[in-house]
């Protein structure tokens, strides 16, 4: 025990060594003033308006309080003991698979992630029959051909400039909230991608990308514009468990849809959760939100499985006459994770509709609530609303909430409301295992029944993998 | 004979009640055994301690399956080594198809007897010819297991799963309570099927009529948690017209 204690002592001392060389040029010290915005903007090259657009979002925080209406509650944040920018750390590279924890292998095994991806995720250096860099560049001059722009956040700002300052906070304005307000005075990098009119994008954005997701850092910007009657599906994420010692991840991604776009946007969320009693995990605070102009749809799908608290509504403003609004989840926690998250339908077009379809499964002492809400306003004539939550209980010191808002200004909406609350019996399980089934893959199986209408959502490879994480997050949880 | 099931001196409590009594009973390979009986004799708690139910306790006793006891063997394990229950109260499974529930449940017992599993095709092959064997309609392999079925239908698919599982020891608890005749004729084609010189099964029933058309072997009846009298089809009979007063009057409780 002593030596490891003494081997981790120094390889960070090493680690902290290599750091110095960097210090003076990479890091900021911790804390948030305008002087450290100025930095970051600077350090991104980035145009004036767009250090005017943080500093504003910067002032406008400051006038802002932290919200506490929301169910898990956690420890006061030291906003000033935040280090706001860094430059990415140089991950430790090691030669081959044999150098990396089994244990981590294992899990990549029951996950049935590639060996090369195994690689990658694991920090081992790639070989060059595994190029994924000209993979990459295979896919990006699809891409281009089709006009579609797929790139960081900080690449778009430098050659797209127009197409960023059109569309940035307009979904999400810096003054939205809180989180998201603090998103745009500091935030690091993130994605954009934009689909010219007409066209349907010829892959699922970042099945072979997901090397951009990775290392994006805890304040993450994604804007998504799909020009008009174009197609996108997005990912995000991966089943693979991620690592962060950043305990805050307040994230905005906005999409816009464009007269007649469907924008299809999927996340499998895996953050570090905390260890079995509690302690750490990462705090996902996100704000998702879209626009939908006439005739676009817009769809949400989201397999929330990691983190220590989950706070985000992925919501979808329905501008447009018949825009189409749709919110697939899956939300799952054991141990001591908590969940607070569902969507906002906002129907102001004519004919407009929205489905929500929210699965919880909680654990352990794992607590959730789904909240939703339901605005029609006046303008919507015709408008229309499913929502079904169904919560599914392991084990009695586990909890399920759902909190429902419904707000219509318009007597011709209709709108409908299921809610259910179930536990796993004991005859179901006794029944499966009666025909063979292992405990562990009975529960598994009864868990995936209960989630399927969500999963049926995702893009197929994705689902597979989605459906072995819930598995996985399910090990030990029973019994 | 192969013995395939041997109960002897079965005690069995479910949350410290003591409902069977001492119970002893053999199933060769190739019979048909019924056990009738009064409502809470122990019928079926008999067949569920049998499948390995984790509510109810063993206290003496043993239950050994081809000369192995199994009393320690978890339910999946007894299933794998060819214990099948059909359900008097078939469970939902909201979400799962029955197919893809039917294929699980195979492949894990062809896994366990070092079979290759089947493939998706293969197993449609297989199901398609079992399903027309018990009159299920195909549109229910491909709806949630048991959700919205009929109580008709719950009961001819849990033999689908018999005919699907070809289990060494198949035991029927009341499999026939509330189908209608066609039904009953169906059930018991299935089952009738499967008859062969490896199989064994226990029919529990409280009616004759089932036996009608599953001949069986031997008959038991249990009564307060023992076998109180065992014969030949024609016990069954004698049931049916005089009831089980005279049985009750013969047993004095020791």
């Amino acid at each position: 025990m002593a030596q490891n204690e003494s081997i981790q002592a120094l390889t960070e001392q090493e680690y902290k060594h290599g750091w110095v060389t960097h210090i003076d040029s990479d890091q900021v010290p911790p804390g948030l003033n305008e002087d450290v915005i100025r930095l970051i903007s600077s350090k991104k090259a980035e145009p004036e308006w767009l250090l005017q657009w943080r500093l504003r979002a910067y002032r406008h925080w400051l006038t802002m309080k932290e919200p506490t209406w929301q169910k898990p509650k956690y420890p006061a944040i030291d906003y000033q003991s935040v280090i706001y920018y860094s430059a990415p750390k140089p991950k430790k590279q090691l030669n081959s698979l044999d150098e990396v924890d089994p244990e981590l292998l294992a899990t990549f095994e029951k996950l049935g992630i590639s060996l090369d991806e195994q690689k990658r995720l694991a920090g081992v250096a790639v070989d060059v029959v595994f190029d994924s860099v000209s993979v990459k560049t295979t896919f990006q001059d699809e891409l281009k051909k089709a006009g579609i722009i797929f790139c960081s956040f900080s690449e778009a700002v430098k050659e797209h400039p127009d197409l960023v300052r059109k569309y940035l906070g307009t979904v999400v304005p810096f003054t939205d909230n809180f989180f998201a307000t603090l998103n745009s005075a500091v935030f690091s990098d993130g994605s954009f991608c934009y689909i010219p009119p007409g066209v349907r994008c010829p892959m699922e954005l970042s099945t072979y990308f997901r090397i951009n997701s990775a290392g994006t850092g805890q304040f993450e910007r994604t804007l998504l514009v799909a020009d008009e009657g174009s197609y996108v599906s997005y990912l995000e994420g991966c089943t693979a468990p991620s690592r962060d010692e950043n305990q805050l991840h307040a994230a905005v991604v906005e999409l816009v849809a464009l007269r007649g776009a469907h924008i299809k946007y999927s996340t499998v969320q895996n953050w570090y959760p905390g260890d079995k009693d509690g302690k750490g995990g990462v705090y996902n605070f996100v704000t998702k939100r879209g626009v939908a102009e006439e005739n676009a749809r817009l769809s949400w799908t989201q397999v929330e499985t990691g983190s220590a608290i989950t706070w985000k509504y992925p919501s979808c403003i329905l501008k447009g006459d018949n825009s189409v609004g749709e919110f697939y989840s899956v939300a799952m926690t054991r141990d001591y994770q908590q969940a607070d998250t569902g969507t906002k339908m906002i129907h102001i077009g004519r004919n407009t509709k929205s489905t929500i379809i929210s699965k919880g499964i909680s654990a352990g002492h794992g607590d959730q609530t789904y909240r939703g809400q339901v605005k029609i306003l006046k303008s919507a004539g015709g408008a229309r609303n499913f929502s079904a939550c169904d919560s599914l209980l392991l084990g009695d010191k586990c909890g399920a909430h759902t909190v429902p808002y419904i707000e219509s200004s318009n007597a011709g909406a209709i709108i409908e409301h299921e809610a259910s609350t179930s536990k796993i019996s004991d005859e179901q399980i006794f029944f499966l295992r009666q025909r063979g089934l292992s405990e562990e893959d009975a529960v598994n199986l009864i868990v995936n029944g209960f989630c399927k209408d969500v999963l049926n959502e995702l893009p197929m490879e994705f689902a597979v993998e989605a459906q072995k994480l819930l598995g996985l997050k399910l090990e030990g949880a029973v019994g | 004979m192969t013995k395939l099931l041997e109960i002897t001196d079965l005690h069995v409590a479910i949350a410290g009640t003591e409902i069977l009594h001492g119970v002893n009973l053999t199933v060769n390979a190739g019979e048909v055994h019924a056990i009738m009986g009064t409502n809470g004799s122990g019928k079926s708690t008999l067949t569920k301690v049998i499948a390995g139910h984790p509510d109810y306790v063993v206290t003496r006793g043993d239950i050994r399956l081809r000369g192995q006891s199994i009393l320690e063997r978890e339910p999946e394990e007894r299933a794998r080594e060819g214990v099948f229950l059909a359900f008097q109260y078939p469970v939902e499974v909201p979400g799962v198809s029955n197919m893809y529930f039917l294929r699980t449940a195979l492949n894990a017992q062809r896994k366990h007897r070092g079979q290759p599993e089947l493939s998706g095709a293969e197993f449609l092959a297989l199901v398609k010819d079992k399903a027309r064997l018990v009159d299920i309609d195909a549109g229910l392999l491909n709806r949630s297991v048991n959700e919205g079925f009929s109580g008709g239908e719950k009961k001819r698919n849990e033999i689908l799963q018999l005919c699907v599982l070809e289990p060494a020891l198949a035991i029927l608890d009341e499999t026939d309570s509330g189908l209608d005749i066609d039904a009953l004729k169906t059930v018991a084609a299935g089952v009738n099927s499967l008859r062969s010189p490896q199989r064994g099964f226990l029919l529990v029933t409280h009616y004759q009529r089932l036996l009608d058309y599953i001949r069986p072997d031997h008959v038991h009846v249990l009564l307060d948690g023992r076998i109180a009298r065992s014969g030949g089809p024609e016990l069954a009979l004698k049931l049916e017209k005089e009831g089980y007063a005279w049985l009750e009057a013969a047993t004095t409780p020791s």
